[in-house]
């Protein structure tokens, strides 16, 4: 249900973020879907990648900041209000997004994923209607 | 272990010493050291006003201003022949200072590590490894000589190739360790690093550390890296007085025990260079009176301290000197606050997500000071929420301690520098203006 994203600090510093991507090559990581959100001193970079426990451990072993983040996977079709349709009924419920971004996962659909405050009501609540939730399988192929 | 008798000798017995000591080395340096007659000269005293312990306060004082005045060798009192050895001081702020040996001092000097490693639980079983570099500094040589007297096997790695220094921990059963407390830690971390645990699957079980301050927060941080049951002592020493030495910890971690048969200390009010009362705080001055090659008169430490007579619960009698606060050299004026990087070091090693090393950079901005302390994030987080939490959580206990505000940098792990000698923590960038 949940898929493991890996989470790393980077400083804002030139080169920082080529040096993430290049751990995670040597260690013939694929990229399946990322953002940066960056403050004035640092940002966070959420990945989602093939094999993730693997990721974490190049990481880690190359000096960085690195956790396993446990996020949503949404399936959407292409079709005008299914976003706020979906957001619509955990919103309801009180349950806070903290951070969401989009996830390729073919090309009729769109996907995207979040983390909520509340992961597992949210992914229950969903469940309840007919969107499909992206499993771990596909993203760590 | 109580390595000489001369370390539980009464007051009256250490002071009979002292005097007769004082009485001849004044003499010597009167004779042989112009510089120094023309300061007594100038002060209108001569060696025979020298009849009491407490006529010492008659004396000039010698700094390392004059070291450098005098450089190379002005200030030594036995001719070059006579030496056996030659040191100099690091000479980050100038011209090195230099010190030479007679044999007889090295053999003071030998003695005094001897007893300072017995202090802190040295004893001929042990393999003692000394993480100081070899070469011109005191450091590594002076604790070298006094630890292979006790009888320890000594293994002189010196500093660099940590990861071979860990290889020589485990397969020599290293159980002495001789480092400033910044290389202990992180040779702590190349440990780990390789999958060993200091704590469990090394055996140093003593550590003898010097040349840099061992706040309590430090001395806690290396129990929790190299296991609780190890002995972490701090010593004392600089290379104009002899090296280290001087002073150094027992076992009860009380203050350091001072070779009063050889050094005497005063504390003076560094402004005015009055002697304070005994159990104030000021300036260390150190008095050698045993030595031939370099034998300085009230030299000028710069490290503020408090002395204390009572005897210890160790059986030793001699005074004792508090663990420093820092030096003076060392202290930082931030917005008009006096402040030691020591305090700003107790509050990032009292925060767990946080590594224990740290740089702090001084600038000047529209004639404001602007401190900004670089730390290691340890804790992985996925919130910006909880870093910061963490930068607000450091910037609020360094506020209660300093009563000033620092901008706070998470760095990586593993990105600031590490230092294998003496550690350089502050890059003061500030213009004057």
């Amino acid at each position: 249900m949940y898929i493991k994203q890996l989470s790393v600090f980077i400083e804002n510093r030139e080169g920082r973020l080529q040096e993430v991507l290049d751990v995670l090559k040597k260690s013939d990581i694929n990229i399946v879907s990322l953002s940066l959100a960056d403050t004035s001193d640092y940002g966070l970079l959420r990945l989602l990648v093939t094999k993730p426990e693997e990721g974490k451990a190049a990481l880690l072993e190359n000096g960085f900041s690195a956790m396993l983040t446990d996020v949503l996977g949404i399936r959407l079709r292409h079709r005008v209000g299914q976003l706020q349709e979906l957001l619509e009924v955990i919103c309801k419920s009180h349950i806070n997004i903290e951070y969401m971004y989009a996830l390729s996962t073919g090309t009729d659909d769109a996907s995207i994923v979040i983390k909520t405050s509340d992961l597992e009501k949210a992914a229950a609540l969903l469940q309840e209607t007919d969107v499909e939730l992206v499993k771990a399988e596909e993203i760590q192929a | 272990m109580i390595w000489s008798k001369e370390e539980t000798l009464s007051r009256e017995e250490i002071e009979a010493i002292q005097l007769t000591r004082l009485q001849q080395t004044v003499r010597q340096v009167w004779e042989k050291v112009p510089p120094y007659r023309k300061k007594m000269e100038e002060a209108g005293v001569k060696p025979e006003n020298i009849k009491s312990l407490k006529d010492l306060s008659k004396l000039p004082f010698v700094t390392k201003q004059d070291m450098r005045d005098n450089y190379p060798f002005g200030l030594f009192a036995v001719e070059k022949e006579e030496l056996v050895r030659i040191h100099a001081s690091s000479g980050t702020t100038g011209k090195p200072t230099v010190v030479g040996y007679t044999r007889r001092d090295l053999q003071m000097w030998t003695e005094c590590v001897s007893r300072i490693a017995a202090m802190g639980g040295a004893t001929k079983k042990d393999v003692a490894q000394i993480c100081f570099g070899y070469g011109m500094f005191t450091g590594a040589l002076g604790l070298h000589y006094g630890l292979e007297n006790i009888g320890a096997a000594m293994v002189p790695s010196s500093t660099g190739n940590s990861e071979k220094q860990i290889m020589y921990m485990k397969d020599f059963g290293t159980t002495l360790l001789v480092a400033t407390p910044s290389y202990a830690l992180r040779l702590a971390e190349v440990a780990l690093s390789m999958g060993i645990d200091p704590a469990k699957d090394l055996q140093v079980k003593i550590g003898l550390v010097g040349s840099e301050l061992l706040t309590d927060a430090m001395r806690a941080e290396m129990h929790k890296l190299w296991g609780e049951d190890m002995l972490v002592t701090s010593n004392y020493g600089m290379s104009e007085l002899m090296g280290p030495g001087v002073s150094g910890e027992c076992q009860y971690l009380d203050g350091m025990h001072i070779n009063e048969d050889y050094f005497i200390p005063e504390i003076i009010d560094p402004k005015t260079g009055e002697v304070l009362p005994a159990g104030e705080k000021g300036e260390l001055v150190i008095t050698c009176i045993y030595k031939e090659g370099l034998p300085l008169i009230r030299y000028r430490t710069k490290d503020v301290t408090r002395l204390i007579y009572e005897p210890c619960k160790c059986g030793r009698t001699t005074c004792r000197m508090e663990n420093l606060d820092g030096r003076t050299d060392d202290m930082l004026k931030i917005r008009g606050v006096n402040v030691f990087p020591s305090q700003i070091e107790e509050v990032i090693l009292g925060i767990e997500e946080i590594g224990p090393h740290y740089e702090i950079i001084l600038t000047r901005e529209n004639h404001t000071d602007r401190m900004e302390i670089r730390v290691e994030l340890l804790k992985a987080t996925d919130t910006f929420k909880e870093l910061e939490a963490i930068e607000k959580k450091i910037k609020n206990k360094l506020r209660i301690v300093l009563g000033l505000d620092a901008k706070i940098s998470l760095e990586s792990p593993n990105t600031l520098q590490r230092f294998e000698g003496k550690a350089k923590r502050v890059q003061d960038l500030r213009k004057e203006i």
